[in-house]
């Protein structure tokens, strides 16, 4: 069935600059609408937390006077103090394990976990106790707790340092999954993340951190902007729905630009949040267009593409032209550098994608 | 492999210990000559004999313990064993799935937990029902959990008493970070003894193994944070020795993370008062954590799915009962004539009415409704969870339906 065309984009495709996808809103007067890289969005997002609610810390390795690897908590140890942004001992399920006793006391812990790879010493702490706290007590006990954790590749990085690791947390209960993909959305969405009553895995796309965006800074904190579990349409189309999330949606979006100018019209959905999966979202749009493209960087074997592909043909299965397919990492670890732009969903692997499910 | 030191140089009993149990305990003694180290003070104030003896740093925490204060103690853990032996009746009439006693560490868990402040906050592990016990939480809802109807049915913040925690060593962290907002509270060294405030971590000799224990210490080590780490070491991690968790005293890896230790009788109630005592006003007052090494001993199985024959001998066991902490408290009440027949013939009566609202309350727990496991995933409402449940309600209603079935089209 593979119809694969030439190449459309060059490599390396994950450079492409991140459209602002998300809604527009009116600049409210204060610090107003700013164009801001990922990383300083989450930066001011973070530091609007911070000032907003007494309770909020934030906790990880290098993250204080460093300001973290990725400058992501740049200059917060200095505004808010040692108490609050707290430089850990270097143990994942320390920092996890003593924020969920901190949450217990009221607190609401943020942690950051440095890279991808290094989330697993925490796993048992965040698949055992994080996540089923709340039902194992009955509703008697809430855990606020944010984890973010930088994800992704396209940064020439050495091993561990690039993996995608979100459906293990999307398939664990009690936990709620989300990625922003823009600036704008990662301002409101860690915002919202840290508001929420119920962990939250925040995934950072860290090949994204610093492509820029306009960003409402005038958002106040723990407002619910277009809701931390629903997913966006961010480019209204015809002929194929493209469903995307974290660092895919540059990606979509840009493979929307190459189909336009081949007179193909592609719809683009940002997921935005991975448990919940706003099924509902994508079903409508599917019924639109009638055929279904999930892309993202994790292995696609068992990967959120083959959730949503399970719900879109349970759902509307008679409104699909083609098989829903799916483009993202294979079957393998994540490969050495050189080769991650082979691995990587790009441009021309979703476009080909696009092009089986236009045939078939 | 584990097991190919010629000898455990720690495991030893004490000087004052007039009944040292045979087998495993006595392969070498602590006044081995060729003994490297020494081994920790195993701190004791009532021998098993039931003899008070003096020590010169710990008497002062129990001089204030009037007689009627000891008949507490002694109440608590007879209730304890009275909770332990009732439960597993149950497990074995088929009452209970499951059943973890606690006999024979009644002393660590009672004397522990009287030491605690109200506002103090305590996080057991799963065989801490003395510990429960005394913090006033109702056995029925300890037992609901080894019924299969909830997960713990008390409210932790009521008690201040955490859930059980199963995973082994988990909680410790949960513990470390709990008092690390206890230390951002401002609940230490305010001087105050209603408000300061400490955590206490309950876990036996195989969670010292693991990581997250050891995470525990080098948190709250760095962190000062006002903290007991309660070890119980009841020899026996299902049907591995305390040898295959550790070449050390337990007592001595406090050191290597800069906490404090103590090695205590944990058999002998009043020692375990009153190290516990001491832990607390050191995290109460800002002087950071305690290690604790309660040395005692799992009288019973892990659970009564297990079979201790397996692996250890009845001549082990005798020697450990010879060391009972009940009949220990006993020995000296009656020794200094503070255990009056009423009081014990009311203690019999209490015991029995525990042993028959247990048996009654059991047998009345209901099976919890169906939907109800769908309640409680998430503080807020999430779409998975209400699909989940709607198809389920729609199921579940048309299976009670006479005539209809299931939804033939469906895919669950």
């Amino acid at each position: 069935m593979s119809t694969m065309t030439a190449l459309r984009t060059a490599h390396p495709t994950t450079t492409v600059p991140a459209p602002s996808g998300a809604p527009a809103r009116a600049a409210a007067p204060g610090r107003g609408t700013q164009r801001l890289t990922l990383a300083k969005a989450i930066n001011l997002g973070l530091g609007a937390a911070l000032g907003a609610d007494p309770r909020v810390l934030l906790m990880g390795e290098d993250i204080g006077r460093l300001g973290g690897v990725f400058r992501v908590t740049d200059g917060l140890q200095a505004e808010f103090g040692t108490d609050r942004v707290v430089d850990t001992p270097l143990a994942e399920s320390g920092i996890v394990g003593t924020a969920i006793g901190l949450a217990m006391r009221g607190y609401r812990p943020v942690c950051e976990i440095q890279f991808d790879g290094f989330v697993f010493p925490a796993f048992d702490q965040i698949t055992t106790q994080l996540a089923k706290m709340h039902y194992r007590s009955r509703g008697k006990l809430t855990l606020p707790v944010v984890i973010r954790i930088p994800y992704g590749g396209g940064i020439g990085a050495v091993e561990h340092h690039s993996e995608s690791p979100e459906v293990l947390f999307g398939h664990t209960a009690g936990l709620r999954v989300v990625s922003p993909a823009t600036p704008a959305d990662a301002f409101t969405m860690i915002q919202e993340a840290i508001a929420s009553p119920d962990p939250v895995i925040f995934f950072e796309p860290k090949g994204r951190y610093w492509d820029k965006g306009d960003v409402d800074l005038d958002v106040p904190y723990g407002a619910t902007i277009g809701g931390l579990d629903s997913a966006h349409v961010v480019r209204p189309g015809r002929d194929a729905t493209v469903v995307a999330y974290g660092p895919t949606v540059a990606t979509a979006l840009k493979a929307a630009d190459v189909a336009a100018g081949e007179g193909r019209s592609l719809e683009v959905i940002d997921l935005r949040s991975i448990s919940p999966l706003d099924t509902d979202t994508v079903a409508a749009s599917v019924r639109r267009t009638g055929r279904c493209i999930v892309v993202h960087e994790a292995p696609v074997q068992y990967g959120t593409g083959a959730e949503v592909a399970a719900r879109i043909t349970e759902s509307c299965f008679y409104h699909l032209q083609a098989p829903v397919l799916r483009v993202g990492g294979f079957a393998i670890p994540y490969p050495v550098a050189r080769l991650e732009h082979e691995y990587l969903p790009s441009v021309d692997r979703l476009l080909d994608a696009v092009d089986r499910a236009i045939a078939f | 492999m584990a097991q190919t030191s010629p000898t455990e140089p720690w495991i030893g009993a004490t000087p004052a210990d007039s009944t040292a149990p045979t087998d495993r305990m006595d392969r070498t003694s602590p006044s081995n000559p060729s003994d490297p180290q020494p081994i920790p003070e195993l701190v004791q104030l009532l021998t098993p004999d039931g003899l008070r003896v003096p020590h010169a740093s710990y008497d002062a925490r129990v001089a204030h313990l009037t007689p009627e204060r000891l008949r507490a103690l002694y109440r608590d853990m007879v209730l304890t064993r009275r909770f332990d032996t009732e439960s597993t009746a149950l497990q074995r009439q088929g009452e209970l799935a499951l059943f973890a006693p606690c006999l024979g560490q009644e002393a660590a868990q009672v004397g522990s937990a009287h030491a605690l402040a109200p506002q103090d906050f305590v996080f057991p592990s799963y065989r801490e029902h003395g510990v429960l016990h005394t913090r006033g939480i109702d056995p029925l809802d300890v037992l609901s959990l080894f019924r299969g109807i909830d997960y713990g049915g008390w409210d932790p913040r009521e008690h201040n008493t955490h859930l059980y925690t199963l995973v082994i060593g988990s909680h410790t962290l949960h513990a470390t970070g709990y008092a690390m907002g206890v230390q951002r509270d401002g609940l230490v060294g305010t001087g105050d003894p209603t408000r300061d405030t400490a955590v206490v971590a309950y876990f036996g000799d195989g969670a010292t193994a693991q990581g997250d224990t050891n995470e525990a210490l080098v948190f709250a080590a760095v962190n000062n944070a006002p903290l007991v780490l309660f070890c119980q070491n009841n020899q026996w991690a299902i049907s591995e020795p305390t040898t295959n968790q550790a070449r050390v005293p337990i007592a001595d890896r406090g050191k290597g993370f800069g906490v404090p230790s103590v090695r205590v009788d944990g058999n002998d109630v009043l020692a375990c008062y009153a190290v516990t005592a001491e832990a607390l006003e050191r995290a109460h007052s800002g002087g950071g954590p305690t290690l604790v090494e309660a040395y005692t001993y799992r009288m019973g199985a892990h659970t009564t799915s297990d079979d201790p024959t397996r692996y250890r001998t009845r001549e082990e066991e005798e020697s450990w009962r010879r060391r009972d902490p009940i009949d220990r408290l006993r020995t000296y009440l009656e020794s200094i004539g503070e255990l009056p027949e009423e009081f014990v013939a009311q203690l019999e009566v209490d015991a029995d009415a525990l042993g028959a609202r247990l048996r009654d309350g059991v047998r009345a727990m209901g099976k919890p409704a169906p939907s109800s496991m769908f309640d409680d995933v998430y503080a807020t409402p999430h779409a998975g969870v209400a699909a989940d449940r709607a198809w389920f309600t729609e199921y579940d209603a048309a299976l009670a339906a006479p005539v209809a079935g299931p939804d033939e089209g469906s895919t669950r």
